[in-house]
């Protein structure tokens, strides 16, 4: 690991100062992500912030909703007994993601800002456009098969990596940020972003803003009945998703009332899927319905040469998420 | 229990917890020799080039060691760290604390699980100085004299090892499964220990220890 300075922030205001003063700051919070990318020579900050101090680490009801400050730890998250009675498909997503060790150690706010983990980023001897802009993409004619299906680039083709995410998306949770010129709200689903001619850009956060904390609405609770996170990997446990199905459904009866679908593994970003939701609504639970909702989700697919099995693996695991969801 | 000792690893006395058996002292001494010899063999090179680029206010802030207190096993430490240092780093080189073990070291095999107030994490994956006043504990820390930790005694019994490498990581994080709770069945245990690998593959018998060990008073 490269040397560099360290300090200990113990204000935000500090913080986002510290940022600022220094262009090749990076914050450090759990550290399992960053740590390991420092390692490896994937990143080389000169000094790093520790903001392990900062007071976000508080899950509260508030009028709008939950609200879950950066630093709280993902199992923390998982466990909370609001997230459980409210939002359990946040806490099957979470506990679907790493490792006990790593969800310990993780943050809200670090999982939210972990890179992706195609081989091509992590290797410094490959070409990639995520970790040096313009030295082309090694995954676009390489190995490819964790890579994406939908919204990829001729100028990356990865995914992110998160599951929790993945189910922020879903519940239609707001990121709550703070930079040198103030605080402002970002609604999840424009939190990451998709690669296009910047795949360096995992995301829509300023370099000097940070992440204080990320809001679930109360109106996602009414979600709570019938949820499923399926996560398929090369094995049972602790590894990422080949392809992660989030499902939340508002059922009166067998009548969808309403749906919330996102999908892991296929994209840039955590992968909403919006049409599929709106087809769902009003609609009777059956089979039928769960195979039209599943071809619909995978319009505008595209494959690369490793890859094409999740062309049949995303839809059916998108029926049997709703299957179980409404089992 | 704490007893209040102090530590001071710039002039370490009697070393905590360890063992000088002949072949592991000469093998470990012979690994220090060689990689202070790569050590200064580099650090002209290394010198030169921060000259050149203008590097020397810069590497000497970073190289610069930051003092950090923490308790391990009981025990209060004053020492003193670069910050790139990993708590497992700190545990094995500087403390002699050698039972967590260094598999991977990038938070994929588990083989460095300790307990930071009370929770498994991965040490390899955790910077020191992040550690100020925390109580850590190590495998070293588990067993009281002579009298081996429940978990310990269980896995002797059901087999749950066989090369022994992981070992100290699996019981790390099976006695942190326990105090979670996360012991109802098989199934659970198997889930909530994916975060450590065991290459021989014992699984079956550690998770045999772990449902003995679970009914023990931990």
């Amino acid at each position: 690991m490269n040397p560099f300075q360290y300090t200990r922030s113990s204000a935000t205001g500090a913080a986002i100062q510290s940022l600022v003063k220094d262009p090749q700051a990076y914050l450090l919070a759990g550290g399992t992500n960053l740590i390991d990318l420092m390692k490896m020579g994937v990143v080389k900050p000169e000094r790093l912030v520790d903001i392990n101090q900062l007071p976000m680490k508080v899950v509260e009801k508030t009028v709008r909703g939950l609200r879950i400050g950066a630093l709280v730890t993902n199992s923390e998250l998982a466990d909370h007994p609001l997230v459980l009675q409210d939002y359990p498909l946040l806490s099957l997503a979470i506990n679907a993601g790493a490792s006990p060790q790593l969800r310990n150690m993780a943050t809200v706010g670090g999982n939210m800002m972990q890179r992706t983990r195609c081989g091509y980023f992590v290797d410094t001897a490959m070409p990639c456009n995520k970790r040096e802009p313009g030295s082309g993409c090694g995954a676009l004619g390489g190995y490819n098969r964790m890579h994406a299906l939908f919204g990829a680039s001729e100028h990356c083709i990865a995914v992110n990596p998160s599951d929790m995410c993945v189910a922020m998306v879903a519940l239609d949770a707001v990121v709550h940020v703070k930079g040198p010129k103030g605080e402002r709200v970002i609604p999840f689903g424009g939190f990451h972003r998709l690669p296009g001619d910047h795949a360096e850009k995992d995301n829509t956060l300023e370099r000097t803003e940070l992440i204080t904390g990320v809001e679930l609405p109360a109106a996602a609770a009414a979600f709570k009945g019938h949820v499923h996170y399926l996560k398929v990997r090369d094995r049972s446990s602790y590894a990422f998703a080949l392809v992660s199905v989030a499902v939340a459904l508002e059922m009166d009866g067998t009548m969808i009332k309403a749906a919330r679908l996102a999908m892991g593994g296929v994209a840039h970003k955590p992968w909403r899927l919006h049409t599929v939701e709106e087809f769902l609504k009003g609609k009777t639970a059956s089979d039928e319905v769960f195979a039209q909702a599943a071809k619909l989700a995978m319009q505008g697919a595209k494959a690369y040469q490793y890859n094409k099995f999740k062309l049949t693996l995303a839809p059916n695991a998108i029926l049997l998420a709703l299957q179980t969801a409404t089992a | 229990m704490s007893i209040k000792q102090e530590h001071d690893t710039e002039q370490p006395g009697k070393e905590p917890g360890r063992h000088d058996g002949v072949l592991s002292g000469s093998r470990r001494d012979f690994l220090k020799q060689s990689s202070l010899l790569s050590a200064m063999a580099l650090t002209p090179g290394a010198i030169v080039k921060a000259a050149e680029d203008q590097w020397d206010d810069k590497f000497a802030d970073a190289a610069e060691k930051i003092p950090l207190t923490l308790e391990v096993n009981g025990v209060s430490y004053n020492v003193k760290v670069e910050p790139r240092v990993t708590l497992l780093d700190l545990l094995r080189e500087q403390l002699h604390l050698t039972g967590s073990k260094k598999g991977c070291d990038r938070g994929q095999c588990g083989a460095c699980t300790v307990h930071v107030n009370g929770i498994r994490i991965n040490s390899c994956l955790s910077l020191a100085v992040t550690n100020e006043g925390k109580k850590i504990t190590t495998i070293e820390g588990l067993a009281q004299g002579d009298q081996l930790h429940q978990m310990q005694e269980a896995f002797i019994k059901h087999d749950g090892f066989q090369c022994g490498y992981c070992t100290s990581g699996q019981i790390m994080s099976a006695v942190a499964l326990v105090k979670e709770g996360r012991t109802t069945s098989r199934e659970q245990i198997s889930e909530f220990m994916s975060g450590n690998i065991c290459r021989c593959g014992a699984y079956s018998n550690i998770v045999k220890a772990i449902e003995e060990a679970k009914n023990s008073k931990l």
